[in-house]
């Protein structure tokens, strides 16, 4: 379904952030994307969508090459690719329902979305979201009123109003504590599993990406050098991506996890 | 260098090394005679006569204006309700003035940084580096005294003033937020009105009645030159020497102001 084809993003300053990266994401599939900081996992994600314009090569899904869309064909693919971040990227002073409901902009005109007279099927969609991630009763609250956690929610809700194919998450729990973590990437897998959505999910916590997905790709300064199933990475595999350093420890407490979380 | 090692190897901490001292010592030796040379030259200037008669001048003319004449007050209704005017209409026009220059400004929503962000730089300058009243002067000229001149005096002295603040406030934006917005597929005008403007409003609201707060102190002396408002009453009682009516006029200037900054306070709170 998405398709990267070489693609490869040279800054200004001359770094090379991605090269010739090839990867293929059939529909419904959940893939963990680990590496360093600085690899090029926020790269990447902002590739597919053209946040950041890549250097070479190309994106494809369903069949449309991304890479060299205009900006109206740009604005109608980005509908059908919902972005979670890592600091929430909540609109701070907007209500919960207003940040929802600003997943569907590519689909309603400027001065409906001005006076934020969306369509009722929106507004009922906003609600049946808010109640899945349990925040039903916070609608009307300001997205900076809200903990950390339940940013987090909200921005899952605003990517998946937009009724995607495709979710592309950037260190979705670097801000959060353990728990709320793991119930994040829960509630993501899930909500893929539900929607049949693929996804892309950057993480660092090889931990918890190992816990969730079936499917993890390593990349390192830029270059994709590990792609396989989480059982695969050994310390070897993680000594490649992340350098020198004794992992057998990381292995031994996922396995544990793993059979706890294996429901 | 201030760290380092005496003849008993000891490691030892200075502020300031020798060099420095005497650069610091220096520093102040040259502000002192500065300040020394200045003072001479203004004695030298000053006809002292005059100053030693200051506090028997001041008293004379307190005297005199004393007790205002408050039957006055009926003939400055009209005045000061003009300069409220001509300050709120004034920071109004500089607002919807100001917002398309301040977004052609900011590094992050410029159109062209080659045309439109010097084009922008230029007029915030040029309105900010000229003084209401001297607006003022030039526009009575222009549109001819009353109102309307102090008016866009206001207005021009204001924009400057207010873009080059919303500038700052746009730059200064967490991209992230925009950046969430743009990647939902919306379109320019929906990044600005969803990803940009929320986070800029609460500068938006302070700037506006800041600038509200100033102009109000900024009319009431552009009837000094013909633009309207309690400064033209303020001009022609000075003429006339009519002490009472002066010492009125600036009670009812001081009652205005203390008004405007109540109100101005009373808003920024309100948003923070």
């Amino acid at each position: 379904m998405l398709k990267l084809d070489k693609l490869t993003k040279i800054y200004k300053t001359g770094d090379k952030a991605l090269s010739e990266v090839d990867l293929e994401v059939p529909k419904g599939q959940v893939i963990a994307l680990i590496g360093p900081s600085g690899a090029g996992k926020s790269t990447l994600i902002r590739c597919i969508n053209r946040l950041v314009e890549p250097t070479s090569g190309s994106a494809t899904l369903d069949g449309i090459n991304i890479t060299t869309l205009n900006s109206g064909g740009l604005r109608r693919e980005r509908r059908r690719m919902g972005m979670i971040f890592q600091e929430y990227a909540l609109v701070e002073r907007l209500t919960v329902m207003e940040n929802i409901l600003s997943g569907r902009l590519g689909y309603v005109g400027f001065w409906r979305s001005f006076l934020r007279k969306f369509p009722q099927s929106d507004v009922d969609e906003a609600y049946r979201l808010l109640d899945r991630v349990g925040l039903a009763h916070m609608a009307d609250k300001r997205a900076d009123e809200l903990s950390g956690g339940q940013r987090q929610r909200v921005g899952i809700c605003r990517a998946l109003i937009q009724d995607p194919a495709l979710l592309l998450v950037d260190e979705p729990t670097a801000s959060l504590d353990p728990k709320t973590s793991r119930e994040i990437m829960r509630l993501i897998v899930e909500m893929c599993r539900e929607r049949d959505l693929a996804a892309i999910i950057n993480i660092h916590d090889v931990n918890l990406a190992k816990m969730f997905v079936q499917r993890v790709v390593g990349l390192e300064m830029g270059h994709m050098i590990f792609d396989g199933a989480p059982e695969e990475l050994s310390p070897d595999v993680l000594t490649r991506i992340y350098g020198e350093e004794d992992w057998e420890a990381t292995i031994e407490t996922v396995d544990d996890d793993d059979e706890e979380d294996g429901s | 260098m201030p760290s380092k090692i005496n003849s008993s190897g000891q490691k030892v901490w200075q502020v300031r090394d020798r060099n420095g001292q005497l650069l610091n010592w220096a520093l102040w030796m040259g502000a002192a005679i500065i300040f020394y040379i200045s003072w001479m030259k203004i004695s030298d200037q000053t006809t002292w006569f005059f100053v030693y008669d200051a506090p028997r001048i001041a008293a004379d003319i307190g005297g005199r204006a004393l007790p205002p004449k408050w039957e006055y007050i009926t003939k400055l209704g009209k005045p000061i309700w003009d300069t409220l005017n001509i300050a709120t209409l004034g920071t109004m026009f500089a607002l919807i003035m100001a917002v398309p220059i301040a977004f052609m400004a900011a590094q992050n929503t410029t159109p062209s940084k080659l045309f439109a962000r010097p084009l922008a730089l230029l007029i915030i300058v040029s309105t900010r580096s000229v003084n209401s009243l001297i607006w003022a002067l030039l526009l009575v000229s222009i549109v001819g005294p009353g109102v309307f001149a102090g008016l866009i005096a206001i207005s021009i002295r204001s924009i400057g003033f207010c873009a080059k603040l919303l500038y700052e406030a746009i730059e200064e934006i967490d991209e992230t937020q925009v950046e969430a917005i743009r990647a939902t597929g919306g379109s320019g005008w929906q990044v600005m009105v969803y990803g940009i403007v929320p986070q800029i409003l609460p500068a938006f609201a302070g700037i506006a009645v800041f600038r509200w707060d100033i102009n109000i102190r900024e009319s009431t002396v552009l009837g000094l030159v013909g633009a309207g408002g309690i400064g033209l009453q303020l001009q022609s009682s000075l003429n006339i020497l009519a002490w009472p009516q002066v010492s009125l006029i600036l009670a009812v200037i001081l009652v205005a102001v203390v008004i405007g900054e109540f109100v101005s306070a009373k808003v920024r709170g309100a948003i923070i």
